[in-house]
């Protein structure tokens, strides 16, 4: 098994209220921040942060030192610049988030002063969603404690440079965790992601250059600064960097957070820190990463759960948040659950993924309940290949995952459904050119 | 309803987290809607002359988010999460038990008004799958029984206000 020093959850005692200021610096806090800000230029920073490869913890894996290179710098650079946390974690199955804002709020603080001295940023929003109301409120009085100690404000830590944070929380949709939504969310609009480019990174947030990362990704942030690029890379098991909250949610004996070195197989999360399955049940499947990443099945229990490894299982590593599914669920109507969840959840701002992903969803209902067609299978595959290429967004093209995933490894369950209704859809086949071609 | 004095200066201190007025439509809104439960046609159009926008943008938004609320609820708003690790782990009977001892469906306020039933998407609890939220306060590992244990221990007690 592998063993590990909790780095980003050391200091949290689930149940136990937060470190406070005072408690937070007896443990060594804040004190990366004094040696970015005092001794490393902004340029140093963003340095150390390419060379430790570290990759965004939201879903999409983007480097975060790639994505900072993108934000202007020097004196004629715009102003002001933004930094956002992006706390709005939704994705069904993930929670690791949660646990770090509610469990240690002025390591994610110090994350984001560190940051913004990097980017030179001005302004940063800690976006939450509604339920973490609590979290809210503690990063506000975790904020006012900073403010008071010269950390916060004018001047941080006496330098010439200022920078103001505030927590926002928001009203609950799915799509503010899309950082284009999210920044309209901001703004006081509705929240339809924008059209890239323009990329945050030049034009975001009141169309200044802005910065959007995820809460578990800022935090490494310190850590980072303390021990180096070097230090950051060799946490990991495989050739990504650092430790990875892992969230377990499904079938397991002790579903929770682990936080371990990145790139431990799902066998090893599963029968080694989770205790194994629940009640002694078969493994069936797992999500590796919330809703919109694909299923893995028993072969593939050995992958390791990295962004790199999965990538070469065609699979991603998205938010971590690893769903396990026993022996006795039903992946239908697993899937279902989840394209209802896409279905209600799509802005609505695009027409594949507002119309297609409820007619997704009712053609899985009626599969679920007894209405199933011969060839549905095949009328769900080819509208989900139709739908996700065409959209606007990645909504559903994160739909596509568990969809099609669970179509091609465990067809045998759709099939179960099917009943003697004629297919409707013998005629596709006639006709491939014409209904194939616009979503490849 | 027109807003107070002391109304004006809590929203005044909402308003300087943002960058303009508009920026804190969401916000302000989450203020009437803790103070009076939900947002009324009078209370949007009172947050629109206070921003200084037109009504429609608000209501736009508060249409758009789940959890802004423009049609009066119970005392006690219950969100029983219906993503994925809940169902899996029994969310069906709990929201099956809710319904019958409520006699409501989702988006329903029984007659009492005590409360009101809504399906939520994910609580990121999974760990604690099914979960459940009673205004701020979220329950873990629900059971059918459970249900009752929590409708009787909220009833008649605090709210989703103030």
């Amino acid at each position: 098994m592998a063993e590990i020093t909790p780095v980003l959850t050391r200091h949290i005692v689930e149940g136990n209220p937060p470190l406070d200021l005072a408690g937070y610096r007896a443990v060594g806090g804040y004190e990366s921040l004094r040696v970015a800000v005092e001794t490393m230029s902004p340029d140093e920073v963003r340095e150390v942060v390419k060379e430790s490869n570290l990759r965004g913890r939201g879903g999409a894996g983007f480097p975060t030192g790639v994505k900072w290179g993108f934000v202007p710098q020097g004196p004629d650079s715009p102003r002001p610049k933004y930094i956002i946390a992006n706390g709005d974690e939704m994705e069904p199955g993930t929670f690791k988030d949660r646990l770090l804002i509610h469990g240690n709020p002025h390591q994610l603080i110090e994350a984001m002063i560190i940051a913004a001295w990097a980017l030179q940023a001005d302004v940063g929003y800690i976006f939450l969603r509604p339920e973490y109301e609590a979290g809210a409120h503690l990063l506000e009085s975790a904020i006012e404690e900073a403010h008071a100690a010269g950390l916060l404000g004018d001047n941080v830590l006496e330098s010439r440079w200022s920078f103001e944070l505030h927590a926002h929380i928001s009203a609950g949709r799915y799509i503010c965790g899309e950082e284009t939504a999210l920044m309209n969310a901001l703004e006081g609009r509705r929240p339809n992601p924008r059209s890239r480019p323009p990329y945050p990174a030049i034009a975001g947030l009141w169309g200044k250059p802005t910065i959007v990362q995820n809460i578990e990704t800022l935090v490494c942030l310190p850590h980072i600064v303390a021990n180096g690029a070097g230090w950051f890379r060799h946490l990991g098991l495989t050739e990504d960097s650092g430790t990875k909250l892992y969230c377990v949610s499904g079938m397991v004996e002790h579903p929770g957070n682990y936080e371990l070195p990145i790139g431990v197989t799902l066998r090893e999360l599963i029968y080694e820190h989770c205790g194994g399955m629940r009640d002694g049940r078969d493994f069936k499947a797992a999500l590796p990463g919330g809703a919109s990443t694909m299923f893995m099945s028993p072969d593939e229990l050995d992958t390791p759960l990295d962004f790199t490894n999965l990538e070469k299982a065609g699979n991603r590593l998205g938010t971590a948040g690893v769903i396990v599914v026993d022996q006795d669920t039903s992946i239908v109507g697993m899937v279902l659950n989840l394209m209802h969840f896409f279905a209600q959840e799509s802005c609505g701002w695009c027409t594949p993924c507002r119309e297609g992903l409820p007619w997704i969803e009712d053609l899985l209902r009626d599969l679920v309940e007894g209405r199933g067609r011969k060839g549905d299978s095949r009328l769900l595959g080819h509208e989900m290949r139709m739908i996700g290429p065409n959209s606007f967004c990645a909504l559903a093209l994160g739909a596509e995952g568990p969809l099609l995933s669970a179509l091609e490894k465990f067809p045998e369950e759709f099939e179960a459904y099917v009943t003697n209704v004629p297919d409707p859809t013998a005629s596709i086949e006639a006709a491939p050119a014409t209904v194939t071609e616009v979503g490849s | 309803m027109s807003f107070s004095a002391e109304d004006k200066t809590r929203l005044d201190e909402i308003r300087s987290h943002y960058h303009d007025a508009r920026a804190a439509s969401v916000s302000v809104m989450r203020w009437v809607q803790r103070t009076n439960g939900y947002i009324s046609d009078e209370s949007l159009q009172d947050a629109a002359e206070y921003l200084g926008l037109p009504a429609a943008d608000l209501e736009g938004l508060a249409t758009f988010y789940n959890l802004l609320f423009r049609k009066p609820v119970g005392n006690h708003v219950i969100k029983v999460c219906d993503s994925v690790s809940c169902w899996m782990c029994g969310y069906e009977r709990v929201r099956d038990r809710l319904r019958e001892r409520l006699g409501i469906g989702f988006g329903e306020t029984s007659e009492d008004r005590e409360f009101t039933l809504l399906p939520v998407v994910c609580l990121g609890n999974c760990d604690n799958a099914p979960t459940l939220m009673v205004n701020d306060h979220l329950y873990d590992r629900v059971t059918p029984e459970g249900v009752d244990s929590i409708l009787e221990a909220v009833r008649g007690h605090g709210g989703n206000r103030g």
